[in-house]
Order: structure tokens, then sequence, then C-alpha cells
């Protein structure tokens, strides 16, 4: 077992743990914090794949901008008075048997198939390569992620502004 | 134990997208709804990432995965305008709660 590996395990334990904590908490905030520690442990095991661009991209527009935001939504949208801040659960016990069953399908699936895998190669930083894909042959989906962006941030601001009356 | 491998990756990420669709499946709070959105949408991009890393396709899936946080940054913006604006007219963010479309 060499490093990799301990680093792997390390950082899925601590992935799953704080999804799982996001899961099952009660409290709003508690979520937040949880899925706060599950994307960053997700960032690490973006690095331990070699991806160094999209862990930093990670850090920067998950843990911090769409946290955030998620965090201003929880707080615009509950009264600080105790039990405002909590919510509950619906068909808990459905939800998860059917979960269950999916999880096991999966991971079944994913044991039994005989996957095309190579060694992977040394690492080698992606960040000009993954540009030069955007300015090349992923150009027209490049283009139009921008257009949405705007359309959505305008959308955004448009719908969440306060209505003179 | 055997060396971490692909497998190792597809199945942290099978667990995560189970969580997160348990939180879809089963919180009330709106909010905590679109949390387990991105769970999911992170649980698949670490099979993008990992696919890239194993196979010798090149580095697609990690172009890929950006387009996938693109899209989750837009949609996350629009979904929380959505439930602000849901909270101003109902006083609630519950989805059981939230059922009229009258004002």
């Amino acid at each position: 077992m060499n490093a990799f590996d301990i680093s792997f395990y390390i950082f899925a334990a601590g992935a799953v743990v704080s999804a799982a904590v996001m899961v099952f908490a009660r409290n709003l905030i508690y979520c937040a914090v949880g899925l706060l520690f599950a994307l960053a442990n997700v960032a690490a095991i973006y690095v331990l794949l070699g991806a160094d661009f999209l862990a930093a991209t990670q850090l920067m527009i998950y843990v911090g901008g769409i946290l955030a935001l998620l965090l201003f939504g929880i707080m615009l949208s509950v009264k600080f008075t105790g039990v405002e801040l909590r919510t509950g659960t619906l068909q808990m016990l459905p939800g998860l048997l059917v979960v269950a069953g999916l999880l096991g399908l999966l991971i079944r699936m994913i044991l039994r198939t005989e996957w095309a895998m190579l060694e992977p190669g040394e690492f080698q930083p992606t960040t000009a390569s993954i540009g030069r894909h955007f300015m090349t042959d992923y150009l027209i989906p490049f283009e139009v992620a921008s257009v949405l962006l705007l359309v959505a941030l305008i959308g955004a601001a448009y719908m969440a502004r306060r209505e003179k009356s | 134990m055997i060396q971490v491998g692909l497998h190792h990756f597809l199945i942290l990420s099978a667990v995560l997208f189970s969580l997160g669709l348990l939180a879809v499946l089963t919180k009330k709070n709106a909010v905590t709804v679109l949390m387990g959105i991105e769970l999911i949408l992170n649980a698949a991009n670490i099979n993008f990432v990992a696919f890239a890393r194993y196979t010798d396709n090149g580095i697609h899936g990690q172009v890929f995965a950006v387009f996938v946080i693109v899209t989750a940054a837009a949609g996350a913006a629009v979904a929380l305008a959505i439930v602000l604006n849901i909270y101003k007219q109902l006083k609630t963010v519950n989805l059981d709660e939230a059922d009229s479309l009258a004002r």
C-alpha cells in the first residue's frame, strides 16, 4: 500500500462521511458545511487523478462560489427563530430502499465489468492542454457556455430583484 | 489490499451519487435538494476524470467536466432565484407545502 492508495482512502472516506452528514443532518447550516467538506475532498480526488486545473476550478467555483450562494439562499429564506432552520425529511424509508438497491446494482455492475484499464502515465500539467481544446475542437461549446452563463446571471438577477411598490 | 485503480474511483462516485439522490428524494427544504443535485453532478465529474485518466482517450473527460461545472453554476444561480421567489410568494421553501401556483 503506497502513499497514493493511503491518500485515496483518506479523501474518499472524508468525501463519503461529509456527504452523509449533508444528507442526514437536520440543521441546514450543518448540511451546507457537510457539502463544503464533501466538495473539498472531491477536489483532492481530482488531484489524485492528475487533474490539477479541474481541482483548482472545483475549489474556486464550488467551494468559493456555489456554496456561498447556497448559504445566502438558506439565510434569506429562513426566519432565525430556532425551529425554522431545520429541515424535515419525506418518505425516508422508501427513499433509502430505492437508493440502496440502486447502489447495490451500480457496484455489482462496476465490479463485474471488464474495464479496458490502462496504467496511467506520468502526471503532466493539464492547463495548457485544456485551454488548447477550448480554443480548437471545443470552441462552439465554450462560446455557448459563456452565453449560457450570461443568460443565467441576467435571469437570476431579474428574478430575485425586489419589486418597487 | 489491491492497488487503487479505476474501480475504486467508480465505486466512490457511485456512493456519492447515491447519497445525492437520497438527498433529492427525501429532503423537504428546496435548498437541500439543490445541494443533492450538486453532489450528483460531482459524482458524474469524478467518473469523467477517472475515465480520462485510466483510458487513452486523452484529456477530453476533463474538458467535459469543466463544462459540467459551468452548467452547475448557472443552474445553481437560477434555482436560488426561483427559491427566493417561492419564499416571497408562499412564505415557505418546503417542497411539500409549496403546492399552489396561484398568488
